[in-house]
């Protein structure tokens, strides 16, 4: 026997007492590893989101939104316009490897769903966008033809499905009596093109009565150029905004910070809670034990061996509800998942929980931290108990 | 006969408020080897304090005391903290009226307690065994404290305190919760161990049938040696 078996039989003593902390103990470890879960995970998609747009700088009509998350939450107004030879002063600068231009166009639908909804449509330049998102695979049919203004439509994933449209089917695009043919429907990528409508750029520019304008401007740029000193140069031209990803992501990062303090700071409360709930058994136990303590340390005990013997007690039940609490996180982070999507203002498709072994091993780290730290005092109390205060607290 | 504790002019005060209390007053005696002392006295005598002194458990307020030609205390020298549990460990073995045992240990596992804080302390099982059967106890090696009697308790408290083959074997009225049969078991024990193993008691008691086993005998009022 050892002193860590002599410990795990005391915590054995008061099974109830034991299971009360250790589930406290799991309580906590389970918020906290989801919590850094969706700080690691929340980042991760979003990056996944900008990266997955191909071009790292977009330019658009000043006071324009430029992703379709801001222009749904509008119900698809404010959108600005910029004639469309605004590219000629672009595609000739030695940084950009290649541009694309897109008409994006937001429609607020009274048969969609059930409530109606708002649809997006993306007028999209045939030759160059495919080459910009490569990454986008079909799940059935293909891009249009070469051809600016073929009557065809390429469906998100997403948008395939509320639209309940197959290829082959045939739509008709709000206020206009022009035939469009579904030709290609694209897999979940995981960003905002999966709620899109695509169309050839000079047919939606016939339809919604906007030729020669576009919305923005995708500005891929070659792997040695100076993206901020171009970004500079792009901002002198007239009635333009430059929209860098990094700022984009900034943006939404920034919006996002102000429920993370929330959520830490709840993190942090449920952890005092953990930490004084430990505190609390295991000075209970020593005060319990006040004589049998004292008994030990007749047998030979040091005041060292004892405080081991405590704080082992301590760590024993930080590990077992860390454990228990990392298994949880790790079974229920689907649900967790569902209620923060619910709570969030904007959250970016893909995974916002990702919990991998490092988040494991910290948080493990933390709270058997937590453990020690609680475990302290009533190990240094009960590794001062002198042996005869305890014989003798029977008699009196 | 060679002297294994020599005491002099043990005195432990205990301040109640402003009232001094003598729990021990001067006591000079001294313990051969080999002996069983009875420790007997009145209520609040000063027995338990006594033993608790020379079991260094306890320090005295002042005199001295020698264990094994040892100074462990005197005027103007205590020993550590670690030193006192050395001693502990390498000469005495405490029994007490309560057993202590932890109920989630087993027989077995309380008598072999000890060894946990004493990694020096070989207990192989030859030596277990011997001291579970001389106790009557060795059928019981796997059950828990509460399906034990007091008597059987009592002795694996004995086994317990026997483990680190002590040469003094501190006895605090180790019957007092005994019913007659069960203490007469506890009285032929203490003998056999005297006998047998040489080992030396310290036995403290109420009981005349008891404290009749000592070829010794320390008689204690109000903190003074009874003749002494
Ligand atoms: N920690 C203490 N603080 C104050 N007084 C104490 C303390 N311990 C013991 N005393 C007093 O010292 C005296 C001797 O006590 P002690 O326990 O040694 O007596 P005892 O002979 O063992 O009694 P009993 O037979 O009842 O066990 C008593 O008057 C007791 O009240
Ligand atoms: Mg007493």
């Amino acid at each position: 026997m050892n002193i860590f078996q002599l410990a795990y039989k005391n915590l054995l003593r008061r099974k109830l007492r034991t299971c009360f902390t250790v589930a406290g103990i799991t309580l906590s470890t389970w918020v906290l590893v989801t919590l850094l879960g969706f700080n690691k995970g929340y980042e991760n998609s979003l990056n996944n989101d900008i990266d997955g747009m191909g071009f790292q700088i977009v330019l658009t009509a000043k006071g324009c939104p430029y992703e379709a998350a801001t222009l749904m939450l509008k119900g698809g107004t404010g959108l600005r316009y910029m004639p469309q030879d605004i590219v000629q002063n672009v595609d000739n600068a030695k940084e950009v490897l290649q541009t694309t231009q897109m008409l994006m166009h937001a429609e607020f639908d009274p048969d969609k769903g059930e409530n109606g909804g708002t649809a997006v449509y993306m007028g999209i330049d045939p030759l160059t966008y495919p080459l910009m998102k490569p990454y986008l695979k079909f799940k059935q049919g293909q891009w249009f033809d070469n051809d600016n203004s073929a009557d065809e439509i390429v469906l998100g994933y997403e948008a395939a499905e509320l639209e309940q449209r197959e290829i082959g089917d045939l739509m008709l695009l709000p206020g206009s009596d022009r035939e469009y043919k579904v030709v290609g429907i694209l897999n979940r990528s995981g960003t905002q093109d999966d709620g899109m409508i695509f169309l050839p750029l000079k047919s939606v520019q016939e339809t919604f009565d906007k030729r020669g304008l576009i919305t923005m401007l995708g500005i891929q740029l070659t792997r040695e150029a100076d993206a901020a000193a171009f970004e500079e140069e792009l901002y002198k031209l007239p009635d333009v905004q430059v929209v860098s990803m990094a700022q984009v992501k900034n943006t939404i990062m920034s919006l996002v910070s102000s429920a993370k303090v929330i959520v830490f700071a709840i993190a942090f409360i449920a952890f005092l809670i953990a930490m004084s709930g430990v505190l609390n058994t295991v000075l209970m136990s020593v005060f319990e034990r006040f004589q049998e303590i004292g008994i030990l340390k007749s047998m030979g005990a040091l005041p060292k061996d004892i405080f081991k013997m405590i704080l082992t007690e301590t760590i024993l039940l930080c590990a077992g509800g860390g454990l228990c609490g990392i298994l949880l996180a790790y079974a229920f982070s689907g649900i967790s998942e569902a209620a923060i999507r619910y709570f969030l203002p904007f959250a970016p498709a893909g995974n916002i929980i990702a919990i991998d072994v490092k988040i494991i091993i910290l948080s493990f780290f933390i709270i058997t931290l937590t453990g020690i730290i609680g475990g302290i005092y009533p190990a240094f109390k009960a590794a001062n108990i002198r042996p005869l205060d305890s014989i003798r607290s029977d008699s009196v | 006969m060679s002297k294994i504790i020599e005491a002099e002019n043990l005195t432990k005060i205990y301040k109640r408020g402003a009232e001094k209390i003598y729990a021990l007053n001067n006591a000079t005696f001294s313990i051969n080897k080999g002996e069983i002392v009875s420790v007997t006295g009145p209520s609040g005598s000063g027995k338990t304090t006594l033993v608790n002194v020379l079991g260094c458990l306890d320090n005295p307020t002042s005199g001295s005391l020698k264990i094994e030609g040892r100074q462990i205390f005197s005027a103007n020298a205590n020993l550590s903290e670690a030193e006192l549990t050395r001693i502990r460990r390498n000469i005495f073995g405490y029994v007490f009226q309560k057993f202590f045992l932890i109920p989630t240990l087993t027989v077995r596992e309380n008598i072999l307690l000890p060894s946990v804080f004493q990694p020096e302390l070989k207990t192989d099982d030859k030596n277990l065994n011997r001291i579970m059967e001389n106790l009557d106890i060795a059928k019981r090696k796997y059950h828990l404290p509460s399906q034990l009697s007091g008597g059987e308790m009592q002795r694996v408290a004995v086994a317990r305190a026997l483990i680190n083959n002590p040469s003094v074997l501190i006895a605090d009225e180790p019957t007092g919760n005994l019913d007659s049969k069960r203490s007469d078991e506890i009285k032929d024990l203490l003998v056999n161990l005297n006998k047998n193993h040489g080992i030396t008691v310290v036995l403290v008691t109420h009981n005349p049938r008891l404290a009749q086993i000592g070829n010794s005998f320390i008689e204690l009022n109000d903190g003074k040696l009874e003749g002494g």
